[in-house]
């Protein structure tokens, strides 16, 4: 027994040290041929990333910054990640956060009287359902074997901010002065906004988000819940036959992460902007699947990854200020880094093999 | 017992009397992580004679093989073709030299024709593809040597056995002098497996080498001229065919140690029906065929056998009484309570477990370990909190104590089953399922692909459930299994029991007629 462990242990650990030098190789690829590309629209990549660098890491307001990035991007990941382990495919983290928002949003401008304490827990299910009974619908449909969930939860992307769109032009649209030319709701309540820390912009999402990540971890790893979901991913085939409700586990299981999903939304909208506005996501969903993906849905990988794509997109953010980079040139960073990720079949293989299963000595 | 003076004298000499090796192996050795597949082994390859590997599973027959036909490299040995050194790094290779096999799983394209198929494998195929000369070669081919297939047809539509005959004939096409047949039999009814030795005897007579790799000693004994027994990873012998007899071959593929057979206790009083299936139907789902006014009755205490050609109903009479499939018509009935609209976890939670077809793809998660599947089989026993954690000391007493009941080997309990071999995961489904003591048990081909070993161990614990007052079904493929175990033996073609036996009435030929529909039916 204790031969085993020992076993399991040391290939842990060269498991570990495999992933942290390929993470590494795959992020030093992506840098350098970013670099090329803003070589080539003549900026100085060098100088771009030292002041993405200094500013996220160096100074305390870049690294808060940082977390509020990474607050939505953790979420979405996490809300990928575990789909993942049911061997489903949720790519609808986008228009999940969206109908999350739009839920909260819903509560906010409704309930205005109501007192923080109850107001924010209010709005956290809110955010949860909006997002949940979105991911519910494409969960139902794979369930029932009608329709496949990758194809519901991507479409279903372009449904939900067109939601939102009409909301806001609409029925929801502030009648404010000043601010009626946009398209957006009136103002949150004081009581219905998230709660921020140390006087940044850093809010209750990042202790929602860490909460989700860990939830996702103890349950996948440690209850019958996280056994049994395991083993539909595992082989759905021999699920079924042990009697486990594969159909109830893909609905609920798509619910709660679109929930989660949703509680980004809730979050950027009642932390940050404190109204609704048509398209306030720069697609953060999308990159949350790009981060579990990466991660190969272990749960320190998405932490790690949310981390460093949450630098990247600050990044973004600073290079147009300092650079005129356009801000949508980060996309091409995200998409070199996705590339040079599939590039490897073997590897994009083995991270979808890994995760919380004991990393063998078949690999 | 045989004198081994025999085994070593007979391994040099070939049937056909031709000197000279087709192909030689020497010292192949090949290891994978945990295991020495091949530890050294030599092996001489003649043509014009059908060379038998026969062995347990793991034994490395077909590692050996895969090695000759590139699909493997080995750590250590040589090959030589013709007596000439041949370095064979891929399959491609191996067919430029003559080396083709049959694999266990039919590599062709179901949707293309026969011509289609066969022209993919040809060494030089030109640009524009000719199927008019593609189908003549394989009609002479065909009648040459008894491999008549239209070619024309589409694979899709062919019968298994059919579906062989263009595997071989690939390989003929493709020039190949030693055919190499990986668990050929595998998929063939008892007069496809005929037909195949026939084909065996006409290409032996044009000086085809052919390699038989089996674990089934009465095929063996009908086709071979010589036999090599593999054992754990070496050659414990070889014989020649015509002097082989089933003790020698049991002797050299266990080592004296022959496992006790199964022998079948009278029938004693029948109990209560433990299930009840009561004009069943179901709808067919994707090619497979719908049962259709099925009533099946298990008693407590016996062993129902179903006879049946594969895809006839077995696979959707299994499904059915596990609850995967819903009843269409008719009623289910578990215990004596209506368990038509049962689920399938309901189903299981009232006493039923199973062993389906194909252990690896059904029956367990493959990178699980032995001990997370255990606990999958009933996961509420062993939740502990309300589910929030898993009592694992528990789950692995369960698991020694299973092992014990059942007298198995231990396996390691934290170690993925997909490392097992096909046995050792048979002994990990069985433990698993038979730990909950089931009422009614579902075995679906539980002995398909094991060595001789554990489809007896297999066999006696179906047998010691059924003497504890446990139903079982049993659904084969293999007559004797049947015949030698099956208190009842119900005939299954095209969704519908077409015959009930007891023992003593028992007639194979009515059975292989009522399996294949075929003349020759009385009444």
């Amino acid at each position: 027994m204790r031969r085993v462990w020992a076993k399991v242990v040391g290939s842990l650990k060269k498991g570990w040290s495999i992933a942290v030098a390929r993470y590494a190789m795959i992020l030093a690829i992506a840098l350098i041929a970013y670099a090329a590309v803003l070589f080539l629209a003549g900026k100085d990549p060098i100088k771009a990333y030292a002041d993405t660098f200094s500013f996220a890491l160096g100074t305390s307001y870049g690294f808060s910054e940082v977390l509020v990035r990474m607050i939505p991007l953790l979420l979405t990941a996490v809300a990928v990640a575990i789909p993942s382990r049911l061997g489903l495919i949720n790519v609808g983290g986008e228009g999940q956060l969206y109908m999350g928002a739009w839920l909260a949003t819903w509560g906010a401008i409704t309930f205005t009287s109501l007192p923080q304490s109850v107001f924010i827990p209010v709005l956290i299910v809110m955010g949860f359902v909006g997002g949940g009974c979105w991911a519910a619908i494409a969960g139902f449909l794979r369930a029932r074997g009608w329709v496949n969930e990758t194809i519901t939860t991507l479409l279903m992307n372009y449904i939900a901010p067109l939601i939102v769109g009409y909301s806001v032009y609409g029925m929801w649209r502030s009648r404010e002065v000043g601010s009626a030319a946009f398209p957006q709701t009136v103002a949150f309540p004081d009581a219905a906004r998230l709660p921020r820390f140390f006087g940044t912009r850093v809010h209750l999402g990042l202790i929602l988000g860490l909460v989700a990540l860990l939830a996702f971890w103890f349950v996948m790893a440690r209850t019958k819940w996280g056994l049994k979901m395991r083993a539909i991913g595992g082989n759905p085939e021999a699920a079924r036959r042990l009697g486990i409700r594969l159909g109830l586990y893909i609905v609920v299981v798509m619910f709660i992460a679109g929930g989660i999903a949703g509680l980004a939304g809730m979050a950027e909208v009642t932390a940050l902007h404190g109204r609704l506005r048509a398209g306030f996501s720069p697609g953060y969903g999308f990159m949350g699947f790009l981060i579990s993906w990466l991660s190969g849905g272990s749960p320190l990988g998405i932490l790690v990854m949310s981390f460093v794509l949450a630098i990247v997109f600050s990044g973004g953010t600073l290079l147009q200020i300092t650079q005129g980079v356009p801000f949508s040139a980060i996309n091409v960073l995200m998409a070199i880094i996705l590339f040079v990720v599939l590039a490897n079949p073997r590897f994009s293989l083995a991270v979808l093999k890994r995760g919380l299963t004991v990393r063998g000595r078949w690999q | 017992m045989r004198s081994s003076g025999d085994v070593t004298t007979l391994a040099n000499a070939s049937a056909s009397g031709s000197a000279t090796p087709i192909a030689q192996l020497r010292g192949i050795t090949k290891r994978f992580p945990n295991v020495v597949a091949n530890d050294a082994v030599d092996l001489d390859l003649f043509p014009g004679e059908v060379h038998a590997l026969l062995g347990e599973n793991g034994a490395g027959k077909s590692t050996l093989m895969k090695i000759l036909y590139g699909f493997y490299s080995c750590d250590d040995g040589s090959i030589r073709i013709d007596d000439e050194e041949a370095r064979i790094s891929s399959p491609l290779e191996a067919r430029k030299l003559g080396i083709g096999m049959v694999f266990q799983v039919f590599t062709l394209i179901p949707a293309m024709t026969v011509a289609e198929n066969i022209a993919l494998y040809v060494p030089a195929l030109p640009v524009t593809f000719d199927a008019r000369s593609v189908s003549q070669t394989i009609n002479e081919l065909g009648d040459k040597y008894g491999l008549r297939v239209d070619p024309g047809a589409t694979v899709r539509d062919l019968a298994i056995g059919d579906q062989q005959k263009v595997e071989v004939l690939k390989l003929l096409v493709g020039q190949a002098r030693i055919l190499i047949f990986d668990e050929a039999t595998r998929v063939l009814a008892p007069h496809e497996i005929e037909g195949l030795f026939e084909i065996f005897e006409m290409l032996k007579k044009d000086g085809y080498a052919i390699v038989f790799i089996t674990h089934k000693m009465r095929e063996v004994l009908a086709c071979a001229d010589r036999i090599t027994v593999m054992k754990r990873g070496r050659i414990s012998g070889t014989i020649g065919g015509r002097g082989a007899t089933e003790s020698a071959l049991i002797e050299l593929m266990f080592g004296g140690a022959v496992p006790d057979q199964v022998a079948k206790g009278g029938s004693e009083v029948l109990g209560d029906p433990i299930l009840e299936l009561q004009g069943v139907s179901t709808h067919a789902e994707g090619i497979g065929v719908g049962l259709r006014d099925v009533d099946l009755a298990i008693r407590a205490g016996e062993i129902a056998g179903v006879a049946g050609v594969s895809g006839n109903g077995q696979r959707e009479l299994g499904d059915v009484i596990l609850g995967l499939t819903a009843c269409a018509r008719g009623r289910r009935r578990i215990l004596g309570a209506d368990a038509t609209s049962w689920s399938a976890g309901r189903i299981r939670s009232s006493g039923v477990g199973f062993v389906p077809e194909d252990s690896l793809g059904m029956g367990v998660v493959p990178w699980m370990t032995l001990a997370q599947n255990a606990a999958l089989g009933n996961v509420e026993a062993y939740a502990r909190h309300g589910g929030v954690s898993i009592d694992w000391e528990h789950v692995q007493r369960d698991i020694a104590t299973s092992f014990d009941e059942l007298s198995f080997e231990p396996l390691e309990a934290w170690v993925p089953v997909r490392t097992f071999s096909g046995g050792q995961l048979q002994r990990a489904v069985l433990s698993r399922e038979l730990g909950r003591h089931p009422r009614l048990f579902i075995a679906s081909y539980p002995t398909r692909g094991l060595d001789v070993r554990s489809a007896i161990a297999t066999r006696r614990v179906l047998v010691d459930l059924r003497d504890r007052g446990g139903g079982v079904l049993l659904i084969s493929e293999d007559l004797d299994e049947l015949c030698r175990l099956s208190d009842r033996l119900l005939v299954l073609r095209d969704g519908r029991i077409v015959g009930e036996f007891l023992p003593h009435e028992i007639d194979r030929h009515k059975i292989g007629h009522l399996m294949t529909d075929s003349g020759g039916k009385d009444a």
